[in-house]
């Protein structure tokens, strides 16, 4: 069974997501996303989607027809913000979290853009791919 | 059931129920929580027994009432999903079964789940028929460390040894198969790691018919305990609105009285050959959630008894050189062999560039990895929808006007585990 894929842009995430709720998706399963930095060779978007370096991957289920559509939003890296679907799906509240600390991504009109799973005084983003992997001093409160 | 009536009184509660104020910021908590003199925020965790790891909650309390709480995670947050970019697909399983590790043959499933449907792999049947095997085995063993922990937090504290004792012996079980008490690597992208071990009938015979009469013992010692269902009956109750709106899968769900169960309603493996019922709860409360995966023992222990009969034989992984390792005989007399053992073990293999979504029901919901590959032997990006870490979200909502007592049973009856929820 493959999931449908939907490829839409920030301007239309929240209306498209409206959409599908009242389609029957009843719930939100899950926010993730990609920073595309090092995946030159990317192919799989449609030609009309120009790439960008972040991806918003949003995926929903339906129940009634059971089924889940993925939803995929470029996000540019000079302007890294999407509307938040916290007044949609309360459940995205802490997925849009970690996205917002793990990839830096901002979620207009998010209710806590606090960090979930880093300290709350940590600098940067761990799962972008600029973030190295190793060698990083502990950035703790008592070490400094 | 998306109408707006119940859309607006989920929006109410959940206003009302989630302390929005970050955990560093002094002034705002003390300006906006716990104004009346009666009030205050009391921290609990990160190191609680009843935590069931290192989960804090920040209650703001009136009294001895809980108002709004907000669950404070990422203390055991190790940066698993950024170590799986530099793993390869045959080492990923090591990685993510540490992930969820009391139900770690689950991650292990949905990582290997989602590189063959990049592969386009199709794993032989008995693979398939093992893993599921497996599965069922690691339910039972995770929700009978449900009742132990469950049992305990309440205060039923001789439960925990009834409970750890039974899922003792289903571990031993996965330890014969396996090789270890937890996190096996057993299911690896292409089947699994090695044969069933001569005997394994015997062993899961033994195992399912000793277990009905210990579940029994359970019913006698908590269910019909009136103790036991005073602290649990009414208390937590959720509805079916407010989990679907929350994202919420697995027991907790179906303790609303939905019936949703991807074994069933999304069939993967060979669910769809097997005979089960979906056991499903009526008020939504720690009962329903206690009941349900008692029962969903039983429902394992019915499946287990149809695998022992329709186990097909055959290979337990593909023969595709590429993906899987060559019999350790084949290497003394096959240069070719020699070749692909020496790739796979130091290069690992290559995914055809793509991304998936592939998702399966663990013992606490819906459990996804989701996997984006550009054609190297690492994956890009590897990210698990841990079903602990979205219904952690219920706890404000099921603790808001309960006793600080009941957001013990409340937390253990959620069942998270941390490791997922922070990964």
């Amino acid at each position: 069974m493959t999931d449908s894929v939907l490829h839409v842009s920030r301007d239309q995430l929240t209306e498209t997501v409206a959409g599908l709720r009242d389609e029957g998706y009843v719930s939100v399963l899950d926010v993730t996303a990609v920073d595309y930095l090092e995946h030159p060779g990317r192919t799989d978007l449609p030609d009309k989607v120009a790439p960008e370096r972040f991806e918003l991957v949003v995926t929903l289920i339906s129940h009634t027809a059971p089924g889940r559509t993925r939803l995929r939003v470029q996000v540019p890296d000079d302007d890294p913000t999407v509307p938040t679907l916290f007044d949609l799906y309360p459940g995205t509240e802490a997925l849009e979290r970690e996205v917002a600390d793990m990839f830096g991504i901002v979620f207009e009109g998010h209710p806590d853009p606090s960090r979930i799973l880093m300290p709350p005084d940590w600098e940067g983003h761990p799962l972008r791919k600029d973030f190295s992997v190793g060698q990083i001093p502990v950035q703790f409160k008592a070490t400094r | 059931m998306n109408s707006i009536a119940t859309d607006e009184a989920v929006r109410r509660r959940d206003d009302s129920a989630v302390l929005r104020i970050a955990e560093d910021d002094g002034e705002r908590l003390e300006a906006e929580a716990g104004t009346s003199d009666t009030s205050m925020v009391m921290n609990m965790g990160p190191q609680h027994p009843s935590t069931h790891g290192v989960l804090r909650l920040m209650l703001e309390m009136e009294g001895e009432t809980v108002m709004r709480s907000k669950p404070v995670i990422g203390y055991l947050h190790t940066g698993m999903e950024k170590t799986a970019e530099t793993l390869t697909y045959l080492q990923g399983p090591t990685n993510v079964t540490r992930m969820d590790y009391a139900s770690p043959l689950f991650s292990e499933l949905a990582f290997s789940m989602a590189t063959e449907a990049l592969l386009g792999l199709e794993v032989p049947p008995r693979a398939t028929w093992i893993r599921m095997l497996m599965c069922e085995l690691n339910r039972i063993s995770s929700h009978l460390l449900f009742q132990a922990t469950n049992g305990m937090d309440i205060g039923a504290v001789s439960m925990m040894i009834y409970g750890w004792r039974e899922r003792e012996e289903a571990l031993r079980l996965l330890e014969t198969i396996t090789g270890l008490r937890m996190n096996h690597n057993f299911i690896r992208p292409g089947g699994v790691a090695a044969d069933l071990p001569d005997g394994w009938r015997d062993e899961v015979l033994t195992l399912i018919d000793a277990l009905p009469a210990r579940l029994n013992e359970f019913d006698t010692l908590l269910t019909g305990q009136p103790i036991y269902r005073e602290r649990l009956q009414g208390v937590g109750v959720i509805n079916t609105a407010e989990c679907l709106a929350l994202g919420v899968t697995g027991p907790i769900l179906r303790s609303t009285g939905y019936a949703w169960d991807l074994r069933r309603d999304m069939p993967y493996l060979a669910y769809d050959q097997v005979d089960f019922d979906v056991v499903v709860g009526t008020y939504g409360d720690c009962f329903d959630r206690y009941a349900i995966r008692l029962n969903e023992i039983r429902e394992s222990i019915r499946i287990l008894a149809q695998i022992l009969h329709q186990m097909p034989s055959g290979d337990y992984r593909v023969q595709d050189k590429k993906v899987t390792p060559p019999p350790r005989a084949r290497i003394d007399e096959s240069m070719e062999a020699l070749i692909h053992h020496f790739k796979i073990f130091t290069e690992g293999f290559k995914v055809p560039a793509g991304e998936v979504y592939a998702a399966v029901e663990s013992p606490r919901g819906e459990l996804g990895c989701y996997m984006v590959s550009d054609g190297s032997a690492v994956p890009y990006r590897m990210h698990i929808r841990g079903p602990s870490f979205v219904n952690l979200q219920t706890l404000p909502h099921m603790m808001q006007g309960g006793m600080v007592a009941d957001a013990v049973a409340i937390i253990s009856s959620v069942d998270p585990i941390m490791g997922e929820v922070d990964r």
